[in-house]
């Protein structure tokens, strides 16, 4: 973006209407985490377009004084691939959750990420059905009490970032809704990514999944439960950075105290482009064995699908010349009458 | 039919002028039978007669050969006078193997000439056709006239000197059989030869192969007079214009890039393979020096909504699917409804329910189109009568598409996709002109929903333009903000305006003219692919001297004005549709006008003798 760009601040991001999710609902701060970066990325307020399903996480698009769509249960990333593919220049955003996303989209999200439509694809994940009052959803833990499992759901969960790793993402992250810094900066380097950009944002709802989240998302916690990862750095966590992970005889991860002969040599560094193996341990980490990985777990460039198809169509055009309707009609055998 | 015989001076032959033929050719599913086709439609074009085509093949691609489900079939009607269907009952019939024979047989009209390979006659073959004695030696032919050709020997005889495989030799038959019957019709050879040197460029061999065996079905014929007669059907009177032979869904896809260079607008169809649309995918994707996307989604859920998001930011956003995909869609298309954006859907019918016949052709989505979404969701309906009309209609939709701002489904279906005629060439710039406008005003207090007083069409406003920041969605919405309203008054208000807005385009549609008379006794109401039969029907009827008149729909949401008073202008309405009476249903009700439903759902298309035959039964003989 070469173009000059006024200053924005936070609320020329904020619409005129009433916010209406629950007091206490992690979206609030993820909205307003939103609504702090996207004055910072330089993009005119009018480029950015935020793509949503249904769901709670799905009204975003309504705060947020940008163009929006709120479009139907899970089908997003369709609407977002016909947005960006049309204008390359838009920031598109997607806001989704993990029914919406998962479940009844989960076709959809995998083939976004498969083609690398440059979007960001921001899940907000908090393992349970919202809107529709209190239902399992695709990553809620197996066993789970709730309206439609009363029994304990029988559903193993999806990991988000697993999946996205099957299903290609050159960009995984994860962060937290009340994490404020790292989630701001995990949305910063998502919009700097070219190419599908996949976020997990750990969102708490404090009506139907209160709690779900709280071996590492409290302050008090958060230092011990989380491992920050960044790229080319040694897998270090806790309040006193005390604490590391490391490979252990059987190529699994364990936690190891520092001092004592161990040192940050001996720990896992974190590799953005790293294989699919390593990523996948990083995505099966959690407590209460391991702290949860947050921040890049995967960062790699490879050409997006909408350069792909306007490059083919220049390539087209450079072959064959810009299409002449008058020659298309009568392309082919044809034979006059007088 | 036949004139005066003459004698041609290329052989010994009489040669007989016909007015018109029609000839089907029949064989495995792998014999080229539908390539076999489209070449003799290309030579007759150039031969400048009126014709018309239906290719009839299984869903299988390659069914166990010999087999009666895998045959597959290909006929054409040619003239030197108007074609409106591809023919009721071949004159002749290639049947390439005795399942061919068996599964088309009883089509052919008495005294017609059968052609058959009498080298897949053993035996064996007999047995996978099913038959128990050899039709050639029973007598069950006797009354038509039958030409036993070795086909196989022959062409591998032909071909002998190539060296080829045995098996690439025999792929060579159909262009021996393609070859006999150019002479029998007097068709110019040169079409195919050129399509031969194309097709195989770089391999001399496969050149050399087909052009000998299609000049050496035309010797054989030659040398062995094995014709009693031949024909001649000379070039029909056209309008006077430039022709090409063309497919419903050829057309289609050029009638929306012709919208897209008229109304300056990206076209960007998102799709999903299906039988019988998936030609439009392919032909769309080869319009890329247009800048045409063309965008294979992961399904018919993502076609859709692919092109939603294309059109909010601005392009020509257009989805094509079947039966089955249209109900896939449906949710999306709601949203679009409710957004009011421009977007075409195109269903290309096929018989059904559930996976149906794929390759087969039916007329029963139009309830679905009309009705089948939840909540009250109307949009513009429009059918294509014939292929070289799909060029027209998807025109004609994108078109009321983008000055209505409101989603057309287009109705096509397997016959007239796959079937083809001869077309009139538009001048490009003679084409209408789109009316229509992005909304750019930066001024304080946008509303994505403030009307365009005449049309109703709200602004659309595209992502990018600075101070238009709007959001929208599938929640309803207030009028005029377009912000989200649970007010129970505006839902009502906006539910009608939605319905409103659709109705408002026939006012500026042609008021409906029926073709034939004006009044009397009977009115045939059609709409779609049974116009080719209804035609001819109608006019045979009214030359025996009956007082018909013919009303063909494309505009089926809303419907054109003048149509009541039209209906009541005649004693009896007859309907023929591929269906159960869908369209009779919906005048009825929407007309409390009683009519007359003609109906025939066998995956074909209705012969204009069976309604002609209703006609007759509905309106008397009179003196005119």
């Amino acid at each position: 973006m070469s173009e000059a760009v006024p200053t924005l601040t936070k609320k020329d991001f904020a619409t005129d209407q009433e916010v209406r999710w629950c007091p206490g609902c992690g979206d609030y701060a993820i909205l307003s985490a939103t609504q702090q970066v996207f004055p910072l990325l330089g993009v005119p307020r009018e480029k950015f377009v935020i793509v949503s399903g249904i769901g709670c996480a799905s009204r975003f698009p309504y705060y947020m004084n940008v163009y929006g769509f709120h479009t139907i249960h899970g089908r997003a990333p369709a609407v977002a691939t016909g947005v960006k593919v049309t204008n390359p220049e838009l920031s598109v955003w997607i806001v989704s959750g993990d029914g919406d996303a998962l479940s009844i989209g989960g076709n959809h999200i995998i083939h976004l990420m498969r083609r690398n439509v440059d979007v960001k694809l921001l899940l907000f994940d908090n393992r349970i059905y919202g809107l529709t009052k209190g239902q399992a959803s695709p990553t809620s833990e197996r066993g789970k009490r709730t309206k439609s499992t009363p029994f304990g759901s029988v559903d193993r969960p999806f990991d988000p970032v697993a999946l996205a790793l099957g299903a290609g993402a050159t960009f995984i992250a994860r962060s937290i809704d009340v994490h404020t810094t790292h989630l701001k900066d995990t949305l910063t380097a998502a919009h700097a990514h070219h190419g599908t950009a996949f976020v997990q944002i750990y969102q708490n709802c404090n009506i139907f999944n209160d709690g779900a989240f709280d071996a590492f998302r409290e302050k008090a916690v958060r230092e011990d439960g989380t491992v920050a990862l960044r790229h080319g750095e040694p897998l270090v966590f806790g309040a006193a950075a005390d604490r590391g992970i490391r490979l252990n005889a059987a190529h699994q991860p364990e936690v190891v105290r520092l001092g004592d002969g161990v040192s940050e040599k001996d720990l896992v560094v974190h590799d953005e482009g790293g294989s699919l193996g390593y990523l996948a341990m990083l995505a099966e980490m959690a407590p209460p064995r391991l702290p949860v990985p947050i921040g890049v777990l995967r960062r790699v460039e490879l050409p997006t699908f909408e350069d792909g198809v306007h490059a083919q169509i220049a390539g087209v055009i450079g072959d064959k010349g810009p299409g002449n309707l008058a020659k298309a009609l009568r392309a082919g055998q044809t034979w006059d009458v007088t | 039919m036949s004139t005066q015989p003459t004698f041609s001076a290329a052989s010994l032959e009489k040669t007989e002028k016909l007015e018109r033929a029609v000839v089907r050719f029949a064989g495995d599913s792998g014999d080229g039978i539908q390539l076999t086709g489209s070449q003799f439609t290309a030579a007759t074009a150039a031969a400048g007669n009126d014709l018309a085509t239906l290719p009839d093949f299984p869903a299988e691609i390659r069914a166990p050969a010999g087999t009666l489900p895998g045959v597959s079939g290909f006929q054409i009607q040619f003239a030197s006078d108007d074609v409106f269907t591809p023919g009721d009952r071949p004159d002749v019939l290639v049947a390439m193997n005795p399942a061919a024979l068996r599964a088309n047989l009883h089509d052919l009209r008495p005294g017609g000439i059968v052609i058959v390979n009498s080298d897949s006659f053993k035996a064996a073959d007999l047995k996978k056709a099913g038959y128990a004695a050899d039709p050639l030696a029973d007598g069950s032919l006797d009354g038509y006239q039958v030409i036993k050709v070795e086909l196989t020997r022959l062409t591998r005889a032909a071909l002998a000197e190539l060296g080829l495989a045995t098996q690439a030799a025999d792929r060579c038959k159909n262009f021996f059989a393609l070859g006999m019957m150019y002479f029998l019709y007097h068709r110019p050879l040169a079409v195919t030869a050129r399509w031969i040197e194309q097709k195989f460029a770089g391999k001399p061999e496969l050149i050399a192969a087909n052009r000998r065996a299609l000049d050496a079905g035309f010797a054989y014929c030659e040398a062995t007079e094995v014709f009693r007669s031949t024909y001649e059907v000379p070039a029909a009177k056209l309008e006077p214009g430039t022709y090409r032979n063309i497919s419903g869904n050829q057309a289609l896809a050029l009638g929306f890039v012709a919208a897209s260079r008229q109304s300056g607008l990206r076209l960007f169809q998102g799709s999903y393979p299906i039988t019988p649309a998936s030609d439009l995918l392919h032909e769309l994707a080869l319009y890329k020096n247009f800048g045409v996307v063309t965008f294979q989604a992961e399904d018919e859920i993502a076609a859709i909504g692919a092109a939603i998001g294309a059109s909010f930011a601005g392009a020509l956003g257009i989805t094509s699917t079947s039966g089955p995909g249209m109900a896939l869609k449906s949710e999306f298309l709601t949203l679009a409804i409710m957004t009011e954006l421009p977007l075409v859907v195109v269903d290309v019918q096929r018989a059904g329910p559930s996976t149906g016949m794929p390759t087969k052709t039916e007329q029963a989505d139009l309830l679905q189109a009309l009705y089948g979404r939840f909540a009250e969701a109307p949009c513009i309906v429009l059918a294509a009568r014939s292929p070289a009309d799909c060029f027209d209609t998807a025109y004609e939709a994108c078109r009321l598409s983008v000055r209505h701002m409101t989603p057309v489904i287009l109705l096509s279906d397997g016959f007239i996709a796959n079937g083809s005629e001869p077309w009139k060439l538009p001048a490009a710039d003679a084409l209408p002109p789109f009316e229509f406008a992005f909304c750019t005003a930066a001024g304080a207090g946008f509303e994505p929903y403030r009307r365009d007083p005449r049309t109703l069409a709200r602004p659309w406003a595209l992502p990018g333009t600075p101070g238009l920041e709007h959001r929208i969605g599938g929640l309803e919405k207030s009028d005029g903000s377009g912000n989200v309203s649970y007010d129970p008054a505006n839902h009502e208000r906006m539910v009608r305006l939605r319905a409103e807005k659709v109705e408002r385009v026939a006012a500026e549609l042609s008021p409906a003219v029926p073709e034939g008379d004006p009044d009397g006794p009977l009115l045939v109401v059609g709409w779609g692919s049974t116009y080719g039969a209804i035609t001819s029907a109608v006019r045979r009827a009214r030359k025996a001297g009956r007082r018909v008149g013919h009303l063909h729909l494309r505009h089926l949401s809303p419907f054109p004005p003048g149509l009541r008073e039209l209906l009541g202008r005649y004693e009896r309405v007859l309907v023929p549709e591929v269906n159960l009476g869908q369209l009779a249903f919906v005048l009825q009700g929407r007309f409390a006008r009683e009519v007359v439903p003609l109906n025939k759902v066998q995956g074909l298309p209705f012969t204009a003798a069976e309604v002609l035959d209703r006609i007759v039964e509905l309106a008397p003989e009179i003196e005119r």
